[in-house]
């Protein structure tokens, strides 16, 4: 199944629970609305067409500070700071962030039978960040999930056992998340430095 | 250790200098990539048993020095200092690496700036991994300070930490 069919596959059999999607640089994108996400994988693993057997990665995109900051510098080899050289025009442009939302939770999907590819984007929203786990239909979404909550502070409801993997107890925040001071540290002995 | 001064526990002491210099049993406490460099050094193109301390034991009630190798978060912390808390005296820490000098390039919220601030530190070797050579002659260093200790009577304090490090 190449890139749009499998965008098409998709969206035929669950009309209203993708918002959009895209295909770029030969990478298929669906974007979903949340409450349909345990639908759609469930589908997605078990359908014959698809067979999504292995999950390559699930990891979350804080996007609350995207776009806000300056262009980023470039720099000559000799090292002075030189303005950005004008952007090639691209045929196939990046379509920016799926959503206005916050967060979006990110899932790669592979077929190791059909050999094809799928990434499910998922927006989650500041006020209730909250998703359903997948870790029923792979198993590799535990730890992926508890470190999605370890650094973004994203639930996942029906995990089973949602406790933070890469932080210790009592680490307060989730690092990752771009209002976290990057001054912040948290020690567990010595000074605050 | 050195009350009487006379000619005979001088030279004593210094021949058991001489004796726990060249004897150096080494921990290494491996996290990260400077390990590889470690390995380097230990093995037999750099040959690290030359200056006698090619025998590292892995319990720390054995070990005379600790060899703190790569990156520590402060999740590890308590752990290492815990190791070090071990350790029988006479005990001394080199700091293998930029990581565990100062913390390197990670200035973020998991890493440890620099394992002095949660212990002493007798050799600081840098570099993002040191070279062998820097290795050895950091060696050398701790060698020539384990010497002193016995020669003068009295162990080299260690360079106190800056309270506040401008950045």
């Amino acid at each position: 199944m190449n890139p749009s069919s499998a965008i098409t596959a998709v969206t035929d059999r669950f009309p209203e629970a993708v918002s959009t999607s895209h295909t770029y640089r030969g990478d298929a994108t669906v974007i979903l609305r949340r409450q349909s996400l345990l639908e759609v994988t469930r589908f997605l693993k078990e359908d014959p067409e698809f067979q999504m057997n292995f999950l390559v990665d699930l990891t979350a995109v804080d996007y609350s500070a995207f776009g806000k900051g300056g262009r980023p510098a470039f720099f000559a080899s000799s090292g002075v700071a030189v303005s950005p050289p004008p952007l090639i025009p691209d045929k196939d442009p990046w379509p920016g962030p799926p959503d206005p939302s916050r967060f979006v939770v990110v899932y790669h999907f592979f077929s190791t039978t059909h050999k094809h590819r799928l990434r499910l984007v998922v927006p989650v929203a500041d006020a209730d960040p909250r998703l359903d786990s997948v870790s029923d239909l792979w198993p590799a979404a535990n730890w992926l999930e508890r470190e999605v909550w370890d650094m973004f502070g994203i639930q996942f409801s029906g995990h089973p056992d949602m406790r933070r993997i890469l932080m210790y107890e009592g680490f307060e925040g989730y690092p990752l998340r771009k209002d976290y001071p990057v001054n912040k540290r948290q020690p567990l002995i010595g000074p605050l430095n | 250790m050195l009350i009487d001064t006379s000619f005979l526990t001088s030279r004593m002491n210094e021949a058991l200098g001489w004796a726990r210099k060249y004897s150096i049993f080494q921990y290494p406490f491996v996290t990260a990539c400077c390990g590889m460099e470690y390995m380097a050094t230990a093995c037999s193109h750099y040959d690290v048993d030359r200056f006698g301390a090619g025998f590292p034991r892995f319990s720390p009630r054995q070990a005379d020095v600790l060899f703190v190798v790569g990156t520590i978060s402060h999740k590890m912390a308590p752990v290492l200092k815990r190791i070090h808390d071990q350790m029988a005296d006479p005990k001394w820490v080199v700091a293998f690496g930029v990581c565990t000098c100062t913390g390197g390039f990670y200035d973020n919220y998991a890493t440890v700036m620099g394992i002095d601030t949660i212990m002493p530190v007798d050799v600081y070797i840098p570099g993002c991994p040191p070279r062998p050579e820097m290795v050895l002659d950091g060696l050398m260093k701790l060698q020539d300070k384990i010497q002193d200790q016995h020669t003068s009577g009295k162990r080299a304090a260690p360079e106190p930490r800056p309270d506040n490090l401008e950045v």
